[in-house]
Formats: structure tokens, C-alpha cells, sequence
């Protein structure tokens, strides 16, 4: 195994620095005393914050995603986990074609959802149906929670169950007091990797929000293409310290390296 | 523990079978009826009609030919800047000591986790006549470089938003190779150049392709990167499909697009994929 | 009265018959084992007495009661599968104590039979640690208690030393009797290796490609092994081809120009030309430096084992493997010509014309 040399190191830092840039420069902005979009040179103040705390639009669209996220996170795991012990346990017919149709969202735009979605809307009157938005955000976060259940139960060891049900326990209790709990990670894992994913999504929500239903990175698109002042910068940090600290949960509970990485 | 039972794994995938049907099943093919419908200016699209005239207008029409020219070189170019970047970093970081290893990996893989608004408004501060790169070329006694609201800049956030996920596909090739395959070919002579080029490269190449898909898929995709970085005039078929729907109101014509951009998409990555699984099966089992 | 009975069971899959005709009847509480290579069916013949594969065809009963179509649930036997299958969520208790909550045991007394069962293992100290934080033979002593805790009339182990390295092995080998001994267990256990089997079984159940081949207990299984897999299966053996010699009413067998007298032979097969596979183990040759014994021969290859020296020498047998104790004699150089003496009364009869093999 050959080391890196220098140029290997120096190739290395400048992608990390391209990596990094436009996060840190929005976190640090946000920090701004002044008017304009510009570094704070002087001192570091929290009056943007404060701007945003007070814009009604941008609060009750932070409570409209972090509600989105829960449910549409929810909504997708209490459907992933049955589904997925379906596809890995039992030996049906089509189980490839089930299981590419329940990670399709991944491969299909965005973009297409969001019209496709839109149309159906129309046609129903789900337009600012806030349960509808909540079920279109739960097609879209399944595949997330659908890969981690799935991994953790195909990397299952069943002889624990198997040592269960000698000893005397119903197939329902293993499932309760066995499976379960040794596929929490996984289960707990999805259910966190599909929340963030709600909760960053743009392509597909801005075809399909209305204006009681906006999410957070939809008024923040809105904002941008009007008007550029600190404020946006505001938000965005605030945006990258909450997805940091999720970031943090997601290791503790499933390890982010395995979900990054893992079985991709 | 016997699994007799052949209605159970049906019932326990019923809910979110009923999910896709309702969410996705019939959104698309609503989708796909509404793009065969005529279009009427002053009442919108009219039910029950049957035309390809949208289709033809795509085709035939100068203005989205330059789009889709457009979307086409700009997603190509992100792959092959991708590739440029993305390959080597993650084949440095694969030779990297413990601790750092994993950070660098982290740092490079957790921006997929913060939503693309921000990411696309940070480099719209950085690429800005005030921002930061401008800032630094005027130390260096460049003039102001227009790097925002043109192509330039939606190639760099795109690359910045898909390096992840072509270091990803290269990451997970290179940790299945062999490390000692590289120990044997330097000690029967050869250079670390061509190691790399007649015995690494040739293992990676699958994730190498594999990522170059994804890529090229999500870039072509991409909506919030052009329409905050990409001004008014430079469109690409996904804010084209946006005009279409939100300005325009011509849905059946945003349909027809958004059907062909759907169908391009899973040609591509299904085709493809399936050709490189099957060339590489057979030399790398 | 036998204690469990297998009566002619057998399991098929499609048209692979995996166990064929298996009639076992074990005393209550003998330690019996099922000895064979992979793929001889003796996993599979221990699932159907576990429950977890159906019987295709027989009967197993147990304490005069027929279960062959109990839910393995239903059984209440004790079970220490190849590895161990720890609840890894709960604790060494917690585990231990799983079997007497689904018992419905109340807690005193649950934590109370759950402490005597950890301390059969040795692990009282560690009812409190987790899976992980134990090693390779704890664990294994966590799911033997695990399994004996709910005072089981059967206990099964699926090749519960196969884990575990060499050393840890030996030890644990002679722990697990005593450890039957004292609770008084009806035991089956599964394994591949037949220095275990041999070592610790009361009686050894040996099989080949589905079908019981032999049982008896270790000492025979040894010394008389019913056919040439098992002669050399268990333990090392020569196979030596002989002929029927008849003069008169004397006969013997000839192998190459040496004679030998067999026993155990059927009249049928002690006629004139008939031809028997015999069976001679390695320690029960001598070599000597002088031309002593009943043949001579050359030492061909020499391999030194720490407590055993082991020959190849040529000789009118044929290639033949001769083991001898590391007393603290010289051993016979390579090349040198020996002396092989043996008693007959070791040479066993394999097979042969007109005898079953």
C-alpha cells in the first residue's frame, strides 16, 4: 500500500475546500451587522436570525416541513418495514420487480413526480391539501427507509429467532422481542435518513405546494429568485446547524459512515 | 417457523403497494394522457383529446432543441469533471490513515444531506461580482469574472452537488479490491504509473461508470442549480418544464417534455447499467 | 423403556432423500452423538428432532409421546445452536432468563434458577455483560445455560465446539460432560470431528450420505468399525486386500505371502478365493530395527508428531502407516529396513465377497 505523496495531499485539501466553501461562506454571512451579503469583518451579529425568527412566511414554513418530515417519515417507514420483511423473507413471484418498483422514486426526477403529481392533484382537489403533499413526500423518502430495513434484516443472523422459538415463544413474540429489536438501527436509521430527505426537498414540492403548504426550501427558493439579502444566508445556517446535529443522531443511532457508504 | 402461509408477504406489502399505485402509478400515467391532450390558450388542456402535436413541437422547434442541447453538454461536462475530480479523490482517500479517512470521506458525502437550496445560494454568494472568488481575482489582479447567472456556474454547483455520488460508486470498487493485487504488479516490476493504469484503473472502471449514470441522470434533472444559478435567459429542461407549468400553463406541453426527460432518463441508466453488469460480470465475476 | 425414539424417519427435498431410514432409541440420560462428514445428513436429522424441519416420513417420540408434528415451540427441548444465537439486545440474564419467561415463571424465582444456571457455566459474574462484550467460549457457556435452565428432557447441540480454537476445545469438551454428568441431560450433539464424538458420547451414531452406518459406543466404533469409510473416518487404518486360502479345513487369509488368521469371518465367506478387505491400525504395528516379526519392509517417509512418530513403509502389505509412541527411543531412519510384527486378533474384517459391507 503506497502512501499519498504531496501533490496526492494538496489535490486532496482542494477538494475539501471546494467541498466545504459555499457551506461556510453561508454560515459565516449569516453572522453578518451589515445590509449586503458580506463577510463579517467587524463583528458577529445574530440580527438576521432574529429577521428570520420574526418573517411569519419562513416559521410557519419551518413547521410546515418539520410536520411533513415527521409524518412523511413515519408514513414510509410503518409501510417500509412490512414491506420489506415481505420481500427479503418470502420467496414471491416478481420480488425483483417489487423491490426495483419500491427504490424507482430514486431513479425517476424529481421533477417528473412533482408534474405528474400536480396532474393528479387537479384532477382530485388535493391542491393545498396538506395530507396529500404528506403522502407525495412519502413515496418519494420510501426507498431510503425501504434499503436500511431491508439491509439490516438480510445481514440478520435467524438463529437467534430459531433459539426464541425453542424456547417456547409464538412467532409473534419473536417478531416482537427478538426481530425487532435487534433491526431497530436500521428501522430508526431510515426513519431519520427519510426525515432529512423530507425535509430538503425542493424539485417535486414546488409543483405540488400552495400557499398555506409552503415548506422551508420552497419559500426559501421563492426568496432567493426575488431578493438576496443576508436573511436567506440566515436560514440556510440555521438550515446546515439543524442537518448537522441530525447528522450527529443518525451516526449515534446507525453509524452516517454505513449509511453514506454502505450498500449503495 | 415455517413460511407456508403465500398470502402473507402479499398482505404485508399491500400498504405500500397501494402507496406507489395511487402516488405514482397513476400520477404518471395521468401524466402521460394529459401530454396527448391539445392544449387551448383560453381554457387550458382539453379532456378527451388525442394529439402528438407537443411532441412534434419539441422535436422541431429551435428554442428547445438549444435547451436540450444545452442540458445535454452542461450534464456531460459535469460527468466528465466528475469523473476528473471525483475518481482520483476517492482513490487518494482510499490510501488515507484511519482517523482521516473517515472524516474526509464524511466531509465530502454529508453535503448530500443539506437541502440543494442551500448549497446552490452558497455558491450564488461565492460566484457573485462581490463574492468571494471575485474577491480573490482582484487581489491577483484579474478583472471581475462573470461567474454567476451563466453556464459556468451551474457546471460548478453541479459538480459540487454530484461529486458525492461519483465518489461513492468508485469508493465502494475500490474497497473491494485486492491490496496486495497492487503489491504483486509493483513487485514484478512495474511503475506505480502503470499499476495504476493496467491494474487499478481497469477494477475501478465499473464503479467509475456506474457513477458517471447517477451523474449524468441528477445533472440533467436538476432544477433548483439552474433556476437560482442560471439567471433568466440560460434554461435547462428542467426550468423549462417549470416555464411551462407555472408561467405558461401549457401543461400538456410540460407533460410532453417531462415524459421525454423521464424516458431518456431510465433508457440511459437501465441500458446502460445493464450492459456494463453484463461486460463486467464476466471478467470480474 | 428408550426415552426419545426415531422411528425409520426421513426427509426428503424434491428428490434429494437427505436422511434415509433413521432408527435411533436413546436411554434417558445418555450422551449420544451424531458423527459424519458434511453433507451426511446429521444436521438435518437433528433439526427434525428440534422441529425446525418437518419429518417427511416416521416417527419421533418422546417419553412414550409421538411429536413429530409438534411446533418446534411446542417441544420445550434445549437447543445450543453452532453460534450460540445470543439474543445480542439483552443481557447474559436476560438471555438465560428468556427460555422461563416464556414459561410463565414469576421473577424470584426465575432470577433464582437463571443464577444456580450460570453458575453451572462458571459465569456467574458476568449475568450483567452483554454478547459482545464476551468472548467465543463464554458465549457458548451463556447458551448452554441458556438451554439448560428450562430443564429440558432433551438436550441438542448442533456442533457447539466448532467455533472454538483448538485449545478452548479440548477444555471444553470434557467441561460440557461433566456438565451433563451433573444435571443428567439426555444429550444429542452433532459433530464433524470424531475425536469429540469419541471422547465424550456414551454411544457414537456414525452417518454417511443419509443412512446410519454404525452405532455403538466409542471403543467399538474404533476397534470394530463396520465398514472402510468409518475404519478410516475414525481414526487412521490400513486396508489391506486379502484372499481365502482353504486346505483341508483350515483356511486363511493371505495377504501378498503373508498369512493371517481373521476373526469374525461367516462361513459363507470362507471358501477358497474369496476376497476380504481387512482393517489394521497404525498403533497396533511394531517395527524393529532387527528383522523380527512376522514380515520386513522399508521406511519410507518419516513425519514426528510430538508425542507420536509416524512411518510409511513398503512391505509385502503394501504401503502400509505405522504409528509409534515418542518414548524417548532413536526412531527408525528413513530407508533403513525394519521388522513388522502384529497379533492378529487386531486385524479386522472390513469387507468381502459375500459380506455386507
Amino acid at each position: 500500500m503506497q502512501k499519498n505523496g504531496p501533490i496526492a495531499l494538496i489535490f486532496n485539501a482542494l477538494v475539501i475546500i471546494f467541498m466545504l466553501a459555499p457551506l461556510v461562506i453561508v454560515c459565516l454571512v449569516a453572522f453578518t451587522p451589515a445590509e449586503t451579503l458580506t463577510l463579517p469583518t467587524t463583528s458577529f451579529s445574530l440580527r438576521w436570525f432574529e429577521q428570520v425568527l420574526h418573517h411569519a412566511d419562513f416559521v410557519q414554513s419551518f413547521w410546515n416541513s418539520l410536520g411533513l418530515a415527521v409524518a412523511a417519515a413515519s408514513i414510509s417507514t410503518a409501510l417500509a418495514v412490512p414491506a420489506a420483511i415481505a420481500l427479503v423473507r418470502y420467496e414471491i413471484p416478481g420480488r425483483g420487480a417489487l423491490q426495483a418498483l419500491f427504490l424507482s422514486p430514486l431513479i425517476i426526477p424529481h421533477l417528473v413526480l412533482g408534474v405528474a403529481m400536480l396532474r393528479m392533484f387537479s384532477l382530485v382537489g388535493g391542491q393545498g391539501s396538506f395530507g396529500w403533499l404528506i403522502f407525495a413526500h412519502a413515496l418519494v423518502v420510501m426507498p431510503y427507509t425501504m434499503r436500511l430495513v431491508m439491509a439490516a434484516l438480510i445481514g440478520f443472523d435467524r438463529s437467534a429467532e430459531q433459539a426464541a422459538y425453542s424456547l417456547g415463544a409464538s412467532n409473534a413474540k419473536v417478531f416482537k422481542r427478538i426481530t425487532l429489536p435487534m433491526i431497530l438501527p436500521g428501522i430508526t436509521g431510515g426513519w431519520l435518513l427519510a426525515f432529512i430527505n423530507s425535509f430538503d426537498e425542493l424539485t417535486m414540492s414546488i409543483f405540488v405546494v400552495s400557499p398555506s403548504t409552503v415548506t422551508l426550501p420552497v419559500r426559501m427558493y421563492m426568496y432567493a429568485t426575488e431578493s438576496l439579502d443576508p436573511m436567506m444566508a440566515a436560514v440556510s445556517a440555521l438550515i446546515v446547524f439543524i442537518t448537522l446535529g441530525l447528522m450527529l443522531l443518525l451516526d449515534k443511532v446507525y453509524g452516517l459512515d454505513r449509511i453514506l457508504i454502505g450498500k449503495h | 417457523m415455517s413460511e407456508r402461509r403465500t398470502w402473507a408477504p402479499w398482505a404485508m406489502s399491500a400498504p405500500a403497494l397501494l402507496l406507489f399505485a395511487v402516488m405514482l402509478a397513476v400520477p404518471l400515467l395521468l401524466t402521460t394522457i394529459l401530454s396527448f391532450n391539445a392544449y387551448n390558450v383560453d381554457t387550458g388542456p382539453v379532456a378527451g383529446s388525442f394529439t402528438v402535436e407537443h411532441y412534434v413541437h419539441i422535436v422541431t422547434d429551435s428554442y428547445y432543441y438549444e435547451i436540450f442541447w444545452r442540458t445535454l453538454w452542461i450534464s456531460g461536462l459535469v460527468t466528465l469533471i466528475c469523473i476528473a475530480i471525483g475518481a482520483p479523490e476517492a482513490y487518494i482517500l482510499s490510501k488515507m490513515r484511519a482517523p482521516w479517512r473517515s472524516i474526509f470521506l464524511l466531509i465530502i458525502l454529508a453535503p448530500l444531506l443539506i437541502s440543494v437550496v442551500v448549497r446552490a445560494f452558497g455558491w450564488s454568494m461565492l460566484l457573485g461580482p462581490e463574492g468571494l472568488i471575485n474577491d480573490i481575482f482582484r487581489l491577483v489582479g484579474i478583472g471581475p469574472v462573470k461567474l454567476l447567472y451563466n453556464e459556468t456556474a451551474i457546471v460548478i454547483a453541479l459538480v459540487h452537488v454530484m461529486l458525492p455520488f461519483m465518489v461513492i460508486p468508485v469508493w465502494t470498487s475500490l474497497q473491494k479490491l485486492d491490496p496486495s493485487v497492487e503489491s504483486a504488479s509493483l513487485s514484478l516490476g512495474a511503475s506505480h504509473f502503470t499499476t495504476l493504469r493496467r491494474v487499478v484503473f481497469p477494477q475501478v472502471l465499473p464503479g467509475i461508470l456506474s457513477g458517471s449514470l447517477i451523474v449524468f441522470g441528477l445533472a440533467a434533472s436538476s432544477f433548483a442549480i439552474p433556476g437560482l444559478l442560471g439567471g433568466r435567459r440560460v434554461k435547462m429542461v428542467a426550468t423549462l418544464i417549470y416555464d411551462e407549468y407555472l408561467h405558461e400553463l401549457n401543461w400538456p406541453l410540460g407533460a410532453a417534455i417531462a415524459f421525454v426527460l423521464l424516458a431518456a432518463n431510465l433508457v440511459i441508466m437501465l441500458g446502460w447499467n445493464r450492459m456494463v453488469e453484463g461486460r463486467y460480470k464476466k471478467t470480474l465475476g | 423403556m428408550s426415552f426419545l425414539r426415531l422411528h425409520n424417519v426421513s426427509k426428503q427435498y424434491g428428490p434429494n432423500r437427505v436422511v434415509s431410514q433413521f432408527n435411533l432409541d436413546v436411554q434417558k440420560g445418555e450422551f449420544v452423538s451424531l458423527l459424519g462428514p458434511s453433507g451426511c445428513g446429521k444436521t438435518t436429522s437433528l433439526q427434525m428432532i428440534a422441529g425446525f424441519v418437518d419429518v417427511t416420513e416416521g416417527r419421533i417420540e418422546l417419553d412414550g409421546k409421538d411429536i413429530t408434528r409438534a411446533k418446534a415451540n411446542e417441544r420445550g427441548l434445549g437447543i445450543v445452536f453452532q453460534t450460540y444465537a445470543l439474543f445480542p439486545h439483552m443481557t447474559v440474564r436476560e438471555n438465560v432468563e428468556f427460555g422461563l419467561e416464556m414459561r410463565k415463571v414469576a421473577q424470584p424465582e426465575r432470577s433464582e434458577r437463571a443464577s444456580e444456571a450460570l453458575a453451572l457455566v462458571h459465569l456467574g459474574p458476568y449475568a450483567d455483560r452483554y454478547p459482545r462484550e464476551l468472548s467465543g467460549g463464554q458465549r457458548q457457556r451463556v447458551a448452554l445455560a441458556r438451554a439448560l435452565v428450562i430443564k429440558p428432557p432433551v438436550l441438542l447441540l448442533d456442533e457447539p465446539l466448532s467455533n472454538l480454537d483448538a485449545k478452548l476445545r479440548e477444555e471444553m469438551q470434557f467441561e460440557l460432560r461433566e456438565i451433563q454428568r451433573k444435571v443428567g441431560t439426555t444429550t444429542i450433539m452433532v459433530t464433524h470431528d470424531q475425536s469429540e464424538a469419541m471422547s465424550i458420547s456414551d454411544r457414537v451414531v456414525v452417518m454417511e450420505a443419509g443412512r446410519i452406518t454404525q452405532v455403538d459406543t466409542p471403543h467399538t466404533v474404533y476397534e470394530h468399525p463396520h465398514n472402510a469409510f468409518i475404519s478410516t473416518f475414525v481414526g487412521k487404518a490400513n486396508l489391506l486386500q486379502a484372499t481365502v486360502h482353504v486346505q483341508g479345513d483350515q483356511w486363511l487369509a493371505h495377504v501378498g505371502d503373508v498369512q493371517m488368521a481373521v476373526q469374525d469371518v461367516p462361513a459363507a465367506a470362507a471358501s477358497h478365493g474369496t476376497r476380504l478387505l481387512l482393517g489394521l491400525r497404525p498403533e497396533k504395528i511394531q517395527l524393529s530395527a532387527s528383522s523380527a516379526g512376522r514380515t520386513q519392509g522399508t521406511v519410507r517417509e518419516r513425519f514426528f508428531l510430538g508425542n507420536l512418530w509416524l512411518y510409511t513403509v513398503e512391505c509385502p502389505l503394501g504401503s502400509i502407516t505405522v504409528t509409534a509412541a515418542n518414548d524417548g527411543e532413536a526412531p527408525h531412519q528413513v530407508g533403513s529396513q525394519v521388522g513388522i510384527d502384529w497379533s492378529d486378533r487386531n486385524v479386522r474384517l472390513i469387507a468381502g465377497d459375500g459380506v455386507a459391507a
